[in-house]
C-alpha cells in the first residue's frame, strides 16, 4: 500500500447526500478479477451516456475538475454494498482524499487499507469546501495527514481528527496482514485454548461435507 | 461482574490480542466467501507467499452470477465463468468447502450458512458481502467485510476491529395480520435513517422480535446494514435451539446440549447498558413500501409519495427530489396507485420457505395481472427449492402466472440475466432500491414478499391487511421433513 503523508491537489465537489457503493462501481464491473483498472469505470451510471459517451452534466467529466486528485462528498458517503471496489475505483482514477462530513462504515474502513484518507469535517466546513471550490476554477487544496490538517492557498486551515492507529499505518503504509501475523503466537494460543467447548471451533465431519470440485 | 450485552458477550470471548489505542484482534470462526469478492483476496495470498489458516472454517457458495435457468447449459458471460472458475480453483487449491453451482446445497451464501447449521449462536461470522448481518439472526456477530479484510481472514482467521457502540431495538407489541419482519425493518430504517446505525451494532429485542421465526430475524438483520449498522443480533432462544437442531453442521447429541448450554448465556445481562435505545410499537406498523432511492425512503401503504419540500434539511430535500424524478412518481400519489411491470421474490432478505409459503397463499387460485411483464420467484437455495416443491408451492406459482427459478441472487443485484430493464417499476422483496440496482435505469420498490405477491396479481400495491393473508403455516401439500441429511 502506498503511504498517504500530504497531498496538494485539484478538489472536485460532489454534492450529493449518501452516494452509496453501487453509484461508485455498477454491479457488471464486479465481475473482474483484479484490483486495478476501476478508474475508468468509477460512477458509470452517472459519468457516460449511452456508448460510454462522456455525460456533460455529471460534475467528474466538468473540464475544471480534469486531473483532480480530492474529492468534496456530502453525508454517509460510501453506503450499501461492501464491494471494496469502490476505493479501488476512487484510487485508480486519481482520488487520494475524501471530505466528507460522515462516511458509512464499511467503506471507511476499505479506504484506508488501499491509501485513501477519508477526511471527516463538519457540515459547515464542508459547506465553505463546497463555496470555495465551485466559486475558484482550479482551487485546491492540501491535505496533511502527519499535522492532520487541510489548507488551501487562501489562508484556511481546518484541522481534523483520525484514529492514530489508522493514521501511523496510513503513514507508514503498514500492510495490515503482515502487522497480524506478529500476533501468530497468540493466535495459535487461543486456538489451543477451548474457552468453549472444542465442537463451537471444529465443524462436525467437514470432510464427509466438502464439496470441492 | 458487570452486566454486558451479547455483543459485549462474543466480542470477549473472542479477543487475540487488545492493546490500548490500538484495534483489537478478534478472532473468527467462519468465514464465507463467493465468487464476486473473493478472487482477489486469494490472489493476495498467493502473491505474498502465504497460505489459508484454517480451511475448514471457510465456507464458499457460488451466488452472485449464477443462472437462474438452466444450470446444465455453460455460462455464456464470459467475465462470469472466469470467477466461477477462479473460486473453485481457489477452494481446491486450499482445501475450503465448496457449494458450487451444480450442488443440491447451493444458495445465496446469506441462506445456506443459516439452513446447513454453519451459522450458530456465539460465532464470528464474516463475509465479504454487506448482508452478513443477516447471521446475527442466530445470536452471533456477523457483519460484511471488503477484499482486504477477507484476505486478512483468509490468513489470519482474525480480524483487527474496533469495537462498536451498541444500539438497543426494542419493538413492543404485536404486529398485525400482513405486517411482516420485512416490514418492521423498513419502518425501523424509515424512523432511524440509513445512517443511523453508523458505528453501532444492533441488538433487537422485544415481543415483537421474539415472535418472530428464524426466518423473520434473519430479514430484519439482513437489513440491518441499510440502516448503517454493520450488524444487527438477537438472542438466542428457544425459537433458534429448534431451528438448530439437527442441521448438518450443527452438533449433535451430547455437544447439542453442551452447545446449547453455551447458547444460553450469551442473552444480553439484565441492566447492561447500550449507547442508544429506540423504540417502536409493532400494533402501529402497516406494510411499507419504499418510494425512493434509498431503503429509508420508505412509507406505509396507505399513505403517499411524499411531497420533497415537506422534509425540513435542504439536503434531505434535494435528495427527495432527486429520487422522485428518477423514480418517476409525483409527490401525493397515493401508494396505492403505484403500478408495477415486474415483481421480484427472492434475495438474501426474503427467499426462505416461509416467505415462499407467504408469498403462495397470497397467489394461490389467483393469477397475475395482465399488465405484469414478468412475476419471477427465485428460492434463496436449492434445499428451500426441493422443500417449496415438496409442498406444492411451484405449482401454485406457475399456475398463478410467476416463473419458477434455481437458486440464487437473481434480480436483486442483476448479475446474472435476470435484471430489471431500464424505465421498468418492480416490487421486489430485495434490500436495495439505490439507482441502478436492478439494472441501469430501473426502479425498485421495496416490500414484503405478501406486498410483492399482492401487487403481482392486482397490477399495484395494494394493502394485504385487507385480503386473508399470514401465510407462515401455509402447507398446501405434503411437507417432507428429512431433508437434514446431505
Amino acid at each position: 500500500m502506498e503511504p498517504f503523508v500530504k497531498h496538494t491537489g485539484l478538489v472536485a465537489a460532489l454534492d450529493r447526500v449518501n452516494v452509496d457503493t453501487d453509484q461508485m462501481v455498477p454491479k457488471q464491473f464486479l465481475k473482474l478479477q483484479t484490483r486495478q483498472g476501476y478508474g475508468r469505470v468509477l460512477f458509470y451510471d452517472w459519468r457516460y451516456l449511452p456508448g460510454e459517451k462522456p455525460n456533460p452534466e455529471f460534475v467528474l467529466n466538468y473540464p475544471r475538475y480534469k486531473a483532480a486528485s480530492i474529492i468534496l462528498a456530502r453525508a454517509n458517503f460510501g453506503c450499501g454494498s461492501s464491494r471494496e471496489h469502490a476505493p479501488w475505483a476512487i484510487l485508480d482514477y486519481g482520488f487520494r482524499a475524501i471530505l466528507a462530513p460522515s462516511y458509512a462504515d464499511i467503506f471507511y474502513n476499505n479506504c484506508f487499507k488501499n491509501g485513501i484518507l477519508p477526511v471527516t469535517l463538519t457540515n459547515d466546513q464542508m459547506d465553505e469546501l463546497f463555496r470555495r471550490t465551485e466559486k475558484t476554477e482550479g482551487y485546491r487544496l492540501t491535505v496533511d495527514l502527519e499535522q492532520q490538517i487541510v489548507t488551501d492557498e487562501q489562508g484556511l486551515r481546518y484541522s481534523f481528527t483520525v484514529d492514530p492507529f489508522r493514521r501511523d499505518c496510513l503513514l507508514k503504509g503498514l500492510d495490515d496482514i503482515g502487522l497480524t501475523l506478529v500476533h501468530a503466537n497468540e493466535i495459535a494460543a487461543f486456538e489451543k485454548k477451548g474457552v468453549r467447548s472444542p465442537v463451537m471451533y471444529q465443524p462436525v465431519d467437514v470432510k464427509f461435507h466438502r464439496e470441492a470440485t | 461482574m458487570t452486566p454486558r450485552t451479547l455483543y459485549e458477550k462474543i466480542w470477549d470471548a473472542h479477543l487475540v490480542h487488545e492493546q490500548a489505542g490500538q484495534p483489537s484482534l478478534i478472532y473468527i470462526d467462519r468465514h464465507l466467501i463467493h465468487e464476486g469478492t473473493s478472487p482477489q483476496a486469494f490472489a493476495g495470498i498467493k502473491a505474498a507467499g502465504r497460505t489459508v489458516r484454517r480451511p475448514e472454517l471457510t465456507f464458499a457458495a457460488m451466488d452472485h452470477s449464477v443462472s437462474t435457468k438452466n444450470r446444465a447449459l455453460p455460462v455464456l458471460d464470459p467475465d462470469a465463468a472466469g470467477q466461477f472458475e477462479a473460486l473453485a480453483r481457489n477452494c481446491k487449491e486450499f482445501g475450503v468447502n465448496l457449494f458450487d453451482m451444480h450442488s443440491r446445497n447451493q444458495g445465496i451464501v446469506h441462506v445456506i450458512g443459516p439452513e446447513l447449521g454453519i451459522t450458530q449462536p456465539g460465532f464470528t461470522i464474516v463475509c465479504g458481502d454487506s448482508h452478513t448481518s443477516t447471521h446475527g439472526a442466530f445470536g452471533a456477530l456477523a457483519f460484511g467485510i471488503g477484499t482486504s479484510e477477507i484476505e486478512h481472514v483468509l490468513a489470519t482467521q482474525c480480524l483487527s476491529q474496533f469495537k462498536s457502540k451498541t444500539m438497543k431495538i426494542d419493538v413492543r407489541g404485536k404486529r398485525q395480520n400482513g405486517v411482516t419482519a420485512k416490514d418492521i425493518i423498513l419502518a425501523i430504517i424509515g424512523k432511524i435513517g440509513i445512517a443511523g446505525g453508523n458505528g453501532h451494532v444492533a441488538e433487537y429485542t422485544g415481543e415483537a422480535v421474539r415472535g418472530l421465526s428464524m426466518e423473520g430475524r434473519m430479514t430484519m438483520c439482513n437489513m440491518t446494514i441499510e440502516g448503517g449498522a454493520r450488524a444487527g443480533m438477537v438472542a438466542p432462544d428457544e425459537t433458534t435451539f429448534a431451528y438448530m437442531e439437527g442441521r448438518p453442521f450443527v452438533p449433535r447429541g451430547k455437544d447439542f446440549q453442551v452447545a446449547v448450554d453455551y447458547w444460553k448465556s450469551l442473552a444480553t445481562d439484565p441492566g447492561a447498558q447500550y449507547d442508544e435505545t429506540i423504540t417502536l410499537h409493532a400494533e402501529e406498523l402497516a406494510p411499507m413500501v419504499t418510494w425512493g432511492t434509498n431503503p429509508g425512503m420508505v412509507t406505509q401503504v396507505t399513505s403517499r409519495v411524499p411531497d420533497p419540500h415537506s422534509f425540513k434539511d435542504p439536503v434531505d430535500q434535494k435528495a427527495a427530489e432527486r429520487a422522485l424524478e428518477y423514480m418517476a412518481l409525483e409527490p401525493g400519489t397515493p401508494m396505492q396507485d403505484i403500478t408495477v411491470d415486474r415483481v421480484f421474490i427472492g434475495s438474501c432478505t426474503n427467499s426462505r420457505l416461509e416467505d415462499l409459503r407467504a408469498a403462495a397463499k397470497v397467489v394461490a387460485g389467483k393469477h397475475v395481472a395482465k399488465s405484469l411483464k414478468q412475476a419471477l420467484v427465485v428460492p434463496g437455495s436449492r434445499r428451500v427449492k426441493v422443500e417449496a416443491e415438496n409442498e406444492g408451492l411451484d405449482k401454485i406459482f406457475l399456475d398463478a402466472g410467476f416463473e419458477w427459478r434455481d437458486a440464487g441472487c437473481s434480480m436483486c443485484i442483476g448479475m446474472n440475466d435476470d435484471v430489471l430493464p431500464a424505465g421498468e417499476r418492480s416490487a421486489s422483496t430485495s434490500n436495495r432500491n439505490f439507482e441502478g440496482r436492478q439494472g441501469k435505469g430501473s426502479r425498485t420498490h421495496l416490500v414484503s414478499p405478501l406486498m410483492a405477491a399482492a401487487a403481482a396479481i392486482e397490477g399495484h400495491f395494494v394493502d394485504v391487511r385487507t385480503w386473508d393473508v399470514d401465510g407462515a403455516d401455509f402447507r398446501p401439500g405434503k411437507s417432507r421433513s428429512d431433508l437434514n441429511g446431505l
